[in-house]
């Protein structure tokens, strides 16, 4: 069982939560999972072709699976899986909200 | 009696003007960071350009890459969506070169921003707290659409952003290390240092070299979005070029941005904890080689955070706040 860690963008399709819990031994089973357990995270997680959304970033204990298996990547249990949306950045903008 | 030759770089070196001075950084190594003997860490100090940061780099590409296509001539106005670092190099360097600057950026920054910008004359632009650098790209990119007369560089898109770091800090770093480099970290915002770096390390070093990302995990308050189709990623970004990609929470970031000054007397900025961070976890890693992190700015624009004094758990919008 692994750990999976709600941005708050997708938190109303998952009734509210920040982190859910989903079997799988990889990354796109694991989603699936939790796509099967919310049904409303589809389309925002994954494209029409299945792949992840391109706006989608998933973390597998800190490190970005695209650059890893991508949905293949193995996940062990305890593992943590974080979802973040992509976001501009890298200009130290300082903001202060 | 003869005055013995300045050997040490960077102190070689001599311009007619501030914008040539721009690169050559120093190499520094981190003993006390690396945790094995036959690991070093070196960082390469980006502080050190004219303006504090590394974009110096990459607004002195921006501009002459410009002007050498002919797209702009002294007295035509630059815009640029950015709200740190970008915007005081270009401002510093349009000012020398006679160009007026507009900088659109959230509502929102820390007075340094402002003020540094106004410094070197630059006219500033709002655009909407809440939507943050995504909102400043949008709003600049309308208004370009809107006014041809306006040169955007946009370094998002832009191939000269990775090539000032193909060009220089690449060749700077093989050059001090004779082509040993086993890893190279740095933070991933618009991407142009690890495009340029990547290339360049690919080509003359192959896969012994591991590029690493080192990325901002922003605190929810700033992740705003109303739908994951918002989302930015710059058009320039290869993720092929890159073998790991790590985030960094706002706390361990100002931690480590705290254990740069504490363990080896380095001011640095916030986004240079976190990519020394990651550093570290890759040299642990490794049994031998050498590690280059990137400085990417040293500490005075984040010194009203007070987060070079007090503890870490009282500094005030840690997770509110966009620290790099």
């Amino acid at each position: 069982m692994a750990t999976i860690r709600i941005p708050p963008v997708l938190r109303p399709s998952v009734g509210g939560e920040r982190e859910v819990e989903a079997d799988g031994g990889t990354v796109g089973a694991v989603l699936n999972n939790l796509v099967e357990a919310h049904p409303a995270t589809r389309e925002q997680l994954f494209g029409e072709d299945g792949e992840l959304n391109r706006y989608v970033n998933v973390y597998l204990n800190d490190e970005d699976v695209r650059v890893l298996d991508g949905l293949d990547t193995a996940v062990g249990a305890g593992d943590g899986l974080v979802i973040l949306p992509a976001m501009a950045g890298g200009d130290h903008a300082s903001l202060r909200s | 009696m003869a005055v013995p030759p300045i050997e040490r770089r960077p102190c070689a070196g001599r311009y007619t003007d501030l914008v040539d001075s721009i690169g050559n950084t120093p190499l520094i190594e981190l003993k006390r960071l690396s945790p094995k003997p036959g690991v070093r860490i070196w960082a390469k100090l980006e502080s050190m350009n004219p303006t504090g940061s590394i974009k110096d780099r990459v607004a002195k590409s921006l501009i002459e890459n410009a002007e050498e296509k002919g797209l702009i001539s002294p007295g035509q106005t630059i815009l640029e969506p950015t709200s740190g670092n970008t915007g005081i190099s270009l401002a510093m360097i349009c000012a020398r070169k006679g160009y007026p600057l507009k900088v659109v950026m959230p509502d929102n920054v820390t007075p340094e921003r402002t003020q540094l910008l106004k410094m070197y004359g630059a006219e500033i632009v709002y655009s909407p707290g809440d939507q943050g650098s995504n909102g400043a790209v949008a709003m600049a990119l309308d208004m370009a659409a809107d006014d041809a007369s306006y040169y955007m560089p946009y370094q998002y898109g832009n191939e000269a952003n990775p090539r000032a770091h193909y060009e220089g800090t690449a060749v700077e770093i093989l050059d001090e290390l004779d082509g040993n480099v086993d890893a190279f970290v740095a933070g991933l915002g618009t991407g142009g240092t690890l495009m340029g770096v990547a290339r360049r390390f690919k080509e003359e070093l192959g896969d012994r070299v591991t590029i690493v990302a080192a990325e901002p995990m922003q605190g929810e308050p700033v992740q705003g979005l109303r739908s994951l189709d918002d989302g930015f990623i710059p058009p320039i970004i290869d993720l092929s070029l890159l073998d790991r990609k790590i985030f960094v929470t706002n706390r361990d970031a100002v931690v480590w941005t705290r254990r740069l000054l504490d363990e080896e007397g380095l001011f640095a900025g916030v986004s240079s904890g976190a990519i020394a961070r990651v550093a570290v976890r890759i040299a642990s890693e490794m049994d031998h080689g050498n590690v280059v992190f990137i400085v990417c700015d040293d500490g005075w624009k984040y010194l009203s955070s007070g987060l070079y004094t007090l503890p870490v758990d009282e500094v005030e919008n840690l997770e509110s706040t966009v620290w790099w």
